[in-house]
């Protein structure tokens, strides 16, 4: 008897706690998850690193020649220096700036570029919808790595070219799905909700329509993210890369040459640096995708 | 009745794609591109000498004639001449598509074999141990850039290990095994990463689904649920991905080729790349986007053919 009386207060406000939300479902996923938490704090980490190299409070001096040329990792130098004599330490600081530039410029382009057309086509519907998918059949069909080349090649050597041309090729697979879930969604009790209270077709897009779907949008973003510092690095193979001040992928296009007298350490600092951050990005893309999905909830 | 009507849509869908193809590229090499004529003659040519080159070129001519130009040479594989070598280029590429061909069909064969049974293996087993470690080494495979997986295995089982050749290529079946031997088996690595992934993701897709839940009740075995349900649904989007990469297989490795010195495709484009050689990577884009096309439509008639619910759409 006592037991049952102890244990009711206990069990029934549980019962009656509101339904999670979708974000907080969300959120509440991604901070359970031991392995996305840290994914999180690394990525965190680093852009934070990006914004203090940026404001000149690390490796401001990257430029200084500390020791002799190719000097090995020691304990002054933990990653060694470079042919300038420039400690490759203080060059993968520096080149997380210019990664972390390169990833959010490729998004932001790709993001703004896919769900604009994608919500166009999908709202619209009809002849905006054909154009709109026979642009994106015809930019797919050209394999990413000739049109990065061809788009890069026109623009010029540059810091500029990088961060535009891998936008420019990035957007077509966000705008396919921006575009579906559009398809699916403007018809939906809400949507027309909006309609009969006046909204506008902008308004209906942005306002309502969005929201609802920037889950997508927000997994595309962190894929794009770490795709676009991987390609960087071919881009820097092919004489294309950013120019002026260190990336990883001129650094690792460098070693091509250093390798054969045994200087490996440039290589493995920028790949290590590499390597951290866009595990990091695909396990959190992984984990914000099945925390997000609707259809993966609760599974 | 319903099904051919879709196939001719879908037959006849690629020619606005070429012709769109074909836009872009006339967009990006005759329209925005910067003039070749200083690249051709240097800083300090004529006006004459530049007016008789672009004449040479065809640059003087209606843009629109160029257009053209470049959706005939879509059909009759007449690309020019190369700018810096001066040889045809189809003949270049007829040249290269062979040493291409003896590194990306291995790639192609023993890659998807080796991730697609992996996949079934850590499908079978999701959710334990062996599941997430074989994910987690995938995602972090995949997280090295593919580019110093090439210049780590070269320098340090070709240079200082010396178990391979370090670079270049002979000609003819069994001579040109040694020199492919260490590309083709970087590349495995390379995309054993994200295809692993991949199909993983694919049957996990289908093991979620009711009819499976159906066949569990029914009293099917694990195994022959795997085999024989799952793995027959899962092979469309399975064999969209492994019929999509043979596209890829005629533009060859580009890394790998011209780090291992083998006279193909991908070292090809490379070299054109460097060498501001503009009909060559404008072929070598149209090529690679018409055999996309093509495999495109190949995979979407065989849906429609095989698969009896596309039919109905």
């Amino acid at each position: 008897m006592t037991t049952a009386t102890e244990t009711m207060p206990i069990t029934r406000p549980e019962r009656r706690k509101k339904p999670r939300s979708l974000w907080q479902h969300a959120v509440h996923t991604i901070l359970t998850d031991k392995l996305a938490c840290t994914a999180l704090i690394i990525v965190g980490v680093y852009f934070l690193i990006a914004i203090l190299t940026f404001l000149g409070v690390f490796a401001s001096n990257w430029n200084v020649e500390v020791a002799a040329a190719y000097s090995p990792p020691s304990m002054d130098n933990i990653f060694g220096t470079d042919f300038l004599g420039r400690s490759v330490f203080f060059k993968t600081i520096k080149g997380t700036e210019t990664a972390i530039a390169i990833g959010l410029s490729t998004s932001i382009i790709a993001l703004i570029i896919g769900t604009t057309l994608g919500a166009i086509a999908g709202y619209f519907g009809g002849i905006v919808d054909e154009i709109v998918v026979w642009f994106y059949t015809t930019f797919s069909a050209i394999p990413f790595i000739m049109l990065l080349v061809s788009i890069a090649f026109i623009m010029g050597k540059g810091t500029t070219t990088v961060f535009v041309s891998l936008g420019l090729t990035s957007w077509v697979g966000l705008c396919r799905i921006v575009r579906g879930e559009m398809m699916k969604h403007k018809d939906r009790e809400y949507a027309h909700a909006a309609n009969a209270i006046g909204a506008g077709h902008l308004r209906k897009i942005f306002k309502h329509i969005l929201p609802n779907i920037s889950h997508v949008l927000i997994i595309n973003f962190s894929l794009t993210f770490e795709a676009a510092i991987k390609s960087e690095v071919i881009l820097s193979y092919l004489g294309l890369g950013v120019q002026g001040r260190p990336s990883w992928g001129t650094m690792i296009d460098d070693s091509k040459l250093e390798l054969a007298r045994g200087v490996w350490w440039q290589l493995a600092g920028a790949t290590l640096a590499m390597f951290i951050i866009v595990l990091a990005f695909n396990i959190l893309g992984d984990a914000l995708r099945d925390a997000l999905d609707p259809k993966l909830k609760g599974k | 009745m319903n099904m051919y009507a879709y196939i001719i849509r879908r037959l006849l869908y690629v020619i606005p794609v070429l012709l769109g193809v074909c836009l872009i590229i006339f967009v990006i090499f005759n329209v925005v591109a910067p003039d070749p004529a200083f690249l051709l003659l240097g800083r300090h040519a004529t006006v004459e000498q530049i007016a008789s080159l672009h004449h040479e070129l065809g640059m003087d001519r209606p843009l629109f004639v160029q257009y053209l130009d470049i959706i005939k040479s879509a059909f009759t594989f007449n690309f020019g001449y190369s700018w810096s070598s001066k040889q045809q280029i189809w003949e270049m590429i007829k040249a290269g598509a062979g040493p291409s061909l003896t590194i990306t069909v291995p790639v192609f064969i023993i890659s998807n074999f080796l991730s697609i049974s992996l996949a079934l293996l850590v499908a079978f087993y999701r959710g334990k141990l062996i599941d997430k470690a074989v994910l987690l080494i995938s995602i972090a495979m995949m997280s090295i850039p593919s580019l110093a997986y090439i210049l780590f295995g070269q320098w340090f089982f070709g240079a200082y290990l010396g178990w391979f050749e370090i670079a270049g290529y002979e000609a003819g079946f069994p001579n040109f095994i040694p020199y492919t031997l260490l590309p083709v088996m970087l590349y495995v690595v390379i995309s054993w990463g994200p295809d692993t992934r991949f199909y993983r993701a694919v049957i996990l897709d289908e093991v979620y689904q009711d009819y499976v839940r159906t066949a569990r009740a029914k009293g099917v075995g694990e195994l022959s649920i795997m085999f024989k349900h799952v793995l027959k649904n899962a092979m469309i989007p399975i064999l969209t991905q492994v019929i999509l990469q043979i596209p890829f297989l005629i533009l060859g490795l580009l890394l790998a080729e011209s780090f291992f010195s083998i006279p193909g495709l991908g070292g090809m484009i490379i070299k054109a790349i460097n060498t501001s050689d503009f009909p060559v990577i404008k072929a070598m884009t149209i090529l690679s986007a018409i055999s996309f096309i093509l495999f495109g439509v190949i995979t979407d008639v065989m849906y429609t053919l095989v698969d009896p619910r596309m039919r109905l759409k």
